[in-house]
């Protein structure tokens, strides 16, 4: 028998059930010769069965209505499109021309290089905000650091939008790559856990301003604007009637004061 | 949306439970699989390859660790010594029903993090690995939170009060 040694580790999969029948058996026999030891796996052999016994009904009780997943599934096919396309009828009949929104799709021609900033912003979604260990570099009780950093890298003063009026704390931010330059990202979420991201960066075509534009792209929603000669975005998991009152209060806060 | 339903659907007794022991409230619990439920229908096509099992339970653990966070910054007590093992337990008899409470209760007292690996681990057979991923930890973290959790678990069965006792000697 070419025994390695028997890990505390060993010990723990024995009692899980998650060794190999080869390994198993070395652990077997080697408690046989040690009783001290073997007492101590029993112990944690009994806790095991006593969790999973008290635990086991739960996973028998009938599931209520909201945890149907056929139900969940219907809801959520509905739910964005009929934002999306209640937006969209708006905007057609020409309603939507009283906010300054248009109706033009950033995937269309002469949107002002909003469609990049957009885009960015949905790459820089899709990496930070589902990450929990350290979505932003710079935490939201360092916020006059953040601002700092990033008008200084920016070369503009940067303000850090406030959107507790909609219910979202600001979590952070940092600064990301762009294919023109940096941009600084502001993360927030709210008591639910949903996290939006604000992206903001100089835009090269210069200072023109334009109308908010919606965009989509897979999952990530959002608006993306310019004002005298920066370029905004909102972006979020969440129907464009949530998103469009948040961005329209971001453009407002960025405003001269 | 298919595969997802044949995939997801037969996990969520699991997810409850696991939400259940975290929580120990019902309805808290309950609301906490439906994020997570729906959270994994907006992003199933973001998913990467790997368990599907380990990736609910991602999206339930984490959920429910904001959840504790947000407890804890808004001063909020978080029930630790107050019943709740009665509406865990059910379905035993008079005296399994007492042990089973006592188990509980005495589980409540670990750690949030020891108490997680533990239930993930002994509870719902999620793999080291797996456990790892849920985690976000490396599997070495795994291991020594289990080991700790059950010392723990098993000195408060003991009746002995954690720290009296000296540590077992590790077998390398």
């Amino acid at each position: 028998m070419s025994q390695r040694p028997i890990t505390e580790d060993d010990l723990h999969a024995y009692v899980d059930q998650a060794l190999e029948p080869e390994r198993r058996a070395e652990v077997a026999s080697y408690l046989d010769d040690h009783p001290d030891v073997a007492g101590r796996v029993a112990a944690f052999t009994t806790q095991r069965e006593q969790l999973r016994g008290a635990l086991a009904s739960i996973a028998d009780e009938p599931l209520p209505a909201e945890l149907n997943l056929s139900r969940i599934i219907e809801n959520r096919a509905r739910r964005p499109v009929r934002g999306w396309g209640a937006i969209a009828a708006v905007l057609l009949l020409g309603i939507g021309a009283v906010g300054g929104w248009s109706m033009r799709s950033l995937l269309q021609e002469g949107s002002n290089g909003l469609s990049s900033l957009a885009q960015e912003a949905a790459y820089s979604y899709n990496v930070y905000a589902p990450d929990r260990v350290r979505p932003v570099e710079i935490r939201a009780s360092d916020s006059a650091e953040l601002t700092r950093w990033v008008s200084n890298r920016l070369q503009q003063p940067i303000k850090v939008p406030d959107l507790s009026v909609s219910g979202y704390r600001l979590m952070g931010g940092r600064l990301v790559a762009t294919s023109h330059g940096p941009a600084a990202m502001f993360m927030y979420d709210d008591d639910r856990g949903d996290r939006l991201v604000v992206l903001t960066r100089p835009m090269s075509s210069g200072g023109r301003d334009t109308p908010m534009l919606p965009h989509v792209a897979g999952d990530v929603a959002g608006f993306a604007w310019a004002d005298r000669g920066m370029g905004y975005t909102l972006v979020g998991q969440l129907s464009g009637e949530i998103l469009k009152p948040i961005a329209n209060e971001i453009r407002k806060q960025a405003g001269p004061i | 949306m298919k595969d997802m339903l044949v995939q997801v659907e037969p996990l969520i007794p699991a997810l409850r439970r696991y939400a259940r022991a975290l929580m120990r409230d019902r309805a808290a619990a309950d609301d906490l699989v439906q994020d997570c439920l729906e959270r994994a229908v907006s992003r199933w096509h973001q998913r990467r390859d790997g368990s599907v099992r380990a990736w609910l339970f991602t999206i339930l653990h984490n959920l429910a660790v904001t959840q504790f966070r947000q407890a804890i910054a808004r001063g909020r007590h978080m029930p630790i010594d107050e019943a709740g093992e009665q509406e865990l337990v059910s379905a035993a008899g008079q005296e399994q029903r007492l042990i089973y409470q006592d188990v509980l209760g005495k589980l409540a007292r670990l750690p949030e993090e020891q108490r997680a690996v533990l239930l993930l681990v002994a509870v719902e057979d999620l793999s080291y690995a797996d456990a790892a991923a849920v985690l976000n930890v490396p599997i070495g973290t795994v291991m020594s939170r289990l080991s700790r959790a059950r010392e723990r678990l098993q000195q408060e069965m003991d009746g002995v009060a954690p720290g009296n006792v000296v540590a077992l000697r590790s077998v390398k």
